[in-house]
């Protein structure tokens, strides 16, 4: 049992997440997360404003139950199937991060610095989890799909634009990490 | 009791890439660093599996539970949304170390600051809504 109370290899991992892709294209759907974000938007009522956010969201019910189970999913592996493990991060990215002022680093699964109420209710973190949370449910829909629905739904069929999303993720992600986070955490 | 099984698929998601640790905003970091080959093991070994799956799927011409043959749509073919796009979406990602699945994995979690993000993703994506017809495609 303990392999199971320890993080999984990556081994493991990426197939069970292609097996996930697999079953929702069996059960007729697709695996995409982030239209989600879409219907939230218009079973808050969106479509007043534009027509974008004009479906019966109902045609997307079973998309809002994977989402519920991730919830789910995420509190049963938490709290049942995980002992406390430090994350075995390259000890160069752990220094990197001391200098940015996270200290910490892999103690847990996000850093206190920007995720505790503390931290949010003093104001700089709850700006970055605002335009970061902004950035990716801009992003995902103007690129028409996220991790799940491009860089692994798309990859795997084998589709080009799909590719150059893959390609736009991490020309953001590299400026953000690179050329960004000095500035932000100086 | 057919909706169920969307609920275990995704119960089953929540808990594998919490397992990865695809999860944490600390991987996110390292993998913009290329520093661990962790994350690219995840999504390589899952796009190498994928890539088996679907060719089976297309090979056998595999029928859904729904009853009909499982079809692909090609994505549409152009340039500049993808590329703006998707530079958007990566710059959100590296910042909060989550994409639209972990986002809600995290609350599971506990980590319940996530909500914030996640209504700031929902307003993005509303934003991306008022404008999609500005915007290059």
């Amino acid at each position: 049992m303990d392999f199971i109370l320890q993080p999984w290899p990556w081994y493991v991992t990426g197939p069970l997440i292609a097996l996930v892709m697999f079953l929702l294209l069996y059960f007729g759907k697709n695996f995409g997360m982030s239209s989600n974000l879409r219907t939230l938007c218009t079973i808050s009522g969106a479509g007043k404003f534009s027509d974008f956010f004009r479906f019966d969201w109902k045609t997307q019910q079973w998309n809002l139950l994977v989402v519920l189970g991730t919830i789910i999913g995420g509190f049963i592996a938490h709290f049942y199937l995980s002992v406390p493990t430090d994350m075995e991060l390259n000890p160069d990215t752990v220094a990197s991060l001391r200098d940015l002022g996270f200290q910490n680093a892999g103690k847990s699964i996000v850093p206190a610095e920007l995720f505790s109420w503390d931290a949010v209710l003093s104001g700089k973190a709850l700006l970055i989890l605002v335009i970061g949370g902004f950035l990716v449910g801009f992003g995902t829909r103007y690129a028409g799909g996220c991790t799940s629905g491009h860089a692994i739904s798309g990859l795997s069929n084998l589709q080009l634009p799909s590719l150059i999303a893959v390609i736009g993720f991490f020309i953001g992600g590299l400026i953000m990490i690179h050329f960004l986070f000095p500035i932000i955490f100086n | 009791m057919k909706q169920l099984k969307f609920l275990l698929t995704g119960i089953f998601f929540g808990i594998v890439l919490y397992k990865s640790e695809a999860i944490s905003w600390y991987r996110i970091y390292e993998m913009f660093r290329f520093e661990s080959f962790h994350m690219y093991g995840i999504i390589g070994s899952a796009v190498v599996t994928g890539v088996l799956l679907v060719l089976l799927i297309k090979r056998t011409h595999m029928h859904s539970t729904e009853g009909r043959e499982i079809a692909f749509t090609d994505k549409d073919k152009s340039y500049a949304r993808y590329i703006l796009g998707g530079t958007f979406f990566g710059l959100g990602w590296a910042l909060i170390g989550a994409c639209p699945g972990p986002l809600f994995i995290l609350l599971g979690t506990g980590v319940t600051t996530i909500i914030i993000a996640i209504l700031a993703a929902m307003l993005g994506t509303f934003v991306y809504g008022l404008l999609k017809n500005k915007l290059p495609h």
